[in-house]
C-alpha cells in the first residue's frame, strides 16, 4: 500500500516536471520568435531601472548626510553666567546626568574654550593674541545619543539659575530631515510611476506574443490545457526580460557611479563638506533591489497581458 | 444518486435551458441521454441550437436551468480549474481543422499529449499508433497546409482522441470538405466508435446521416423535436 503511494507520488513529480520543462522550452521558443520586441522591452526595463538607479543613489547619500551630520551634532553647548556659584553648577551637572539618553557632561572653562577656537582658526589665530580679556564663557558641553530628542533636556536646563545661554543645532537636523523626507517621498512617487509605465509596457509587448499564439492558446483550452500551463511560457518570458533588464541597468548604474565616486569624491567633499558612499557599498543593495523589481515588473506585465486570453 | 443509476449515461442533460445574457433564449428544456459507445447525429439548421449544446458540454457556457452529467458526475456548475480536466475527457473537432500551422502533423498530435504531461515514451508510443489509425503515417513529417483538406482534418481527429478520451465531439467535421472526403471522414469516425469511443457529431450533412442510419437527435428553436434510432435527417431540404 505505501508503495503504491509512493509510487504515486514520484510519477506525480515527474508529471510536473516535465510539465514544467516543456512550459520552460515554450517560453524560450517565443522569446526567439519576437526578438526584436524582446529587445524593446528589455531596453525599457533598464531605462527604468536606471533612472530608478539614479534616485536611489540620491536617496541614499541623503540618509547618509543626514546621520553624518546627526553623529557631528550631538553636542549642546550650555554657556554659563560669569558669577554663577558652585550649587549652581552642580544642580546644572546633576539634571543632565540624569536624563536617560545623555552620554557624556563635560565642563570647559573659559581658556579651553579660547584654546579651542585659536585651534580651529588655525592660521588665522594670532588675531586673538591680542585679546586683553577673555570674552568667552564657562560652558558645559553635553553629548546626547540622539540629538532629535534632546528638547526636554534643553527646556528644563534653560530655566535653571546660572545658565547664559543654551546652543545645540536642531534647527538644522530638523530642516535635514525635512529635505531628506521630500526627497525620500519624491522618488518614491517617481519609482512608482516609472515602475507602472515599465509593467504596461511590457504587458504590451507580451500582448503582442499572446496575440500572435492567439491561434494556439485556443486549441490548447480545447485539449485541456490549465490555466496555469498557458500562463507559464509568457511569464517566464516575461521575468525574463526583467532580469536581463535588470542585469544590464546594475552594470551600467554601478560602473557610472563608480566613475563618478573616483572622479568627484574629493571635490563634492570641498563643496558639501560630505563624502559619497563607496560603490561597493551601495552594489548589493542595487542587486537585490533591481532583480526583484525587474523579474515581478516582468511577471505582472505578463499575467496583465494573459487575462482576457484565458477566459474561455 | 438517481434512482436509476444502474444505467449510468455517458453524457445527460436533464431538463437543460439556456438563456444568453442578451435575452436569446438558445436551449429550452433540453433532455438527453446518451450511453457509452453510442453514434449520435445532432441535426437542425443554424441557430436550432447545436453548437450552444456542444458549448454547454465544453463548459465554454454556463447553463440557465437543468442538470448536466458527464460519466456520472455533475458537471453543471464547476469551479474554473476544473474545466480543462472536464475538457480531457472530451475530444473535439472543429469543422475549419484549428491545426498549429508551425508544427509538423506529429508535433500537432503530439501536442495535445504534452500539454496533459504524458511521458516523452508514452508520446512516442501512441502517436505513430494514432496516427496510423487515421491513415497518415506517411504524413507525419508534412505541415499542415502541405495537406488536403481531408487529411488536415483526420491529423485533427487524430490530436483529439490521442489522450483516449471516452467521447468524440464533432462540429461539423465535413462542413468543408468535398463529398467522398467527407465519407472518408465518416469511415474513420465510425472506425473510432467502433474501437469503444462515443462520438457526438453536429451536422448539416443530410446524405450523410441518412446513409448512416445511426441516432438522430433534431433541434430546432431550441426544442428537441426528435430523437430516433436508426433515424434519417428528416427536415425537407
Amino acid at each position: 500500500m505505501d508503495e503504491l503511494l509512493e509510487t504515486k507520488r514520484r510519477v506525480g513529480m515527474a508529471l510536473k516536471l516535465r510539465i514544467f520543462r516543456n512550459m520552460f522550452k515554450q517560453g524560450i521558443q517565443s522569446m526567439w520568435r519576437n526578438k526584436s520586441m524582446g529587445l524593446a522591452s528589455i531596453t525599457s526595463i533598464a531605462a527604468v531601472l536606471m533612472i530608478l538607479g539614479i534616485v536611489l543613489v540620491l536617496i541614499l547619500s541623503i540618509n547618509n548626510v543626514v546621520n553624518d551630520t546627526k553623529l557631528k551634532f550631538d553636542e549642546i553647548e550650555v554657556f554659563l553666567e560669569d558669577q554663577i556659584s558652585r550649587e549652581q553648577m552642580t544642580k546644572i551637572e546633576d539634571t543632565a546626568k540624569n536624563v536617560p539618553g545623555v552620554v557624556s557632561v563635560i565642563y570647559r572653562s573659559k581658556e579651553q574654550a579660547l584654546d579651542l577656537m585659536k585651534e580651529d582658526w588655525g592660521e588665522d589665530a594670532y588675531l586673538l593674541e591680542d585679546l586683553e580679556t577673555n570674552p568667552l564663557p564657562n560652558s558645559y558641553i553635553i553629548k546626547v545619543e540622539d540629538i532629535e530628542l534632546a528638547d526636554n533636556l534643553v527646556n528644563s536646563i534653560k530655566t535653571l539659575d546660572g545658565v547664559e545661554e543654551v546652543k545645540y543645532y536642531k534647527d538644522i537636523i530638523d530642516k535635514l530631515l525635512n529635505f531628506a523626507s521630500y526627497i525620500r517621498i519624491g522618488g518614491m512617487i517617481i519609482i512608482a510611476v516609472l515602475v507602472f509605465v515599465s509593467i504596461f509596457i511590457i504587458s504590451n509587448t507580451i500582448k503582442l506574443t499572446v496575440t500572435s499564439r492567439k491561434r494556439e492558446i485556443n486549441i490548447m483550452k480545447y485539449v485541456g490545457a490549465t490555466n496555469s500551463y498557458i500562463r507559464g511560457p509568457f511569464i517566464i518570458e516575461g521575468v525574463f526580460f526583467g532580469i536581463v533588464g535588470a542585469l544590464f541597468s546594475i552594470v551600467v548604474v554601478y560602473f557610472a557611479y563608480r566613475y563618478l565616486y573616483l572622479n568627484m569624491n574629493e571635490s563634492f567633499y570641498n563643496m558639501f563638506t560630505f563624502y559619497l558612499i563607496p560603490p561597493e557599498s551601495i552594489f548589493s543593495d542595487i542587486t537585490v533591489i533591481f532583480l526583484t523589481l525587474g523579474a515581478g515588473i516582468g511577471a505582472m506585465g505578463s499575467m496583465l497581458s494573459l487575462k482576457k486570453f484565458l477566459n474561455v | 444518486m438517481d434512482i436509476d443509476s444502474e444505467v449510468i449515461y455517458l453524457i445527460r442533460f436533464v431538463n437543460v435551458s439556456k438563456e444568453y445574457k442578451n435575452g436569446v433564449i438558445a436551449l429550452y428544456d433540453i433532455n438527453i441521454e446518451i450511453n457509452k459507445g453510442e453514434f449520435v447525429f445532432l441535426v437542425g439548421s443554424s441557430g436550432a441550437g447545436k453548437s450552444t449544446l456542444i458549448k454547454l458540454l465544453l463548459k465554454e457556457e454556463g447553463i440557465t436551468r437543468g442538470k448536466l452529467y458527464l460519466n456520472g458526475t455533475d458537471i453543471t456548475r464547476v469551479p474554473n480549474r476544473r474545466i480543462p480536466f472536464i475538457r480531457r475527457q472530451l475530444g473535439v473537432v472543429f469543422q475549419d481543422f484549428r491545426l498549429l500551422p508551425n508544427k509538423t502533423v506529429y508535433e500537432n498530435v503530439a501536442f495535445a499529449m504534452e500539454i496533459i504531461g504524458a511521458s516523452p515514451r508514452a508520446i512516442r508510443r501512441r502517436v505513430p499508433a494514432v496516427l496510423s489509425m487515421v491513415d497518415l503515417s506517411r504524413k507525419a513529417s508534412s505541415y499542415p497546409d502541405q495537406l488536403s483538406g481531408g487529411e488536415q482534418q483526420r491529423v485533427s481527429i487524430a490530436r483529439s482522441i490521442v489522450n483516449n478520451p471516452p467521447v468524440l465531439i464533432a462540429d461539423e467535421p465535413t462542413g468543408n470538405l468535398d463529398p467522398e472526403t467527407a465519407s472518408d471522414i465518416m469511415k474513420v469516425l465510425v472506425d473510432i466508435n467502433n474501437r469503444g469511443t462515443t462520438v457526438l457529431m453536429a451536422t448539416h450533412a443530410k446524405e450523410i446521416v441518412n446513409s448512416m442510419r445511426k441516432r438522430v437527435i433534431a433541434l430546432e428553436n431550441g426544442r428537441i423535436i426528435r430523437d430516433e434510432e436508426k433515424g434519417g435527417y428528416g427536415f425537407e431540404a
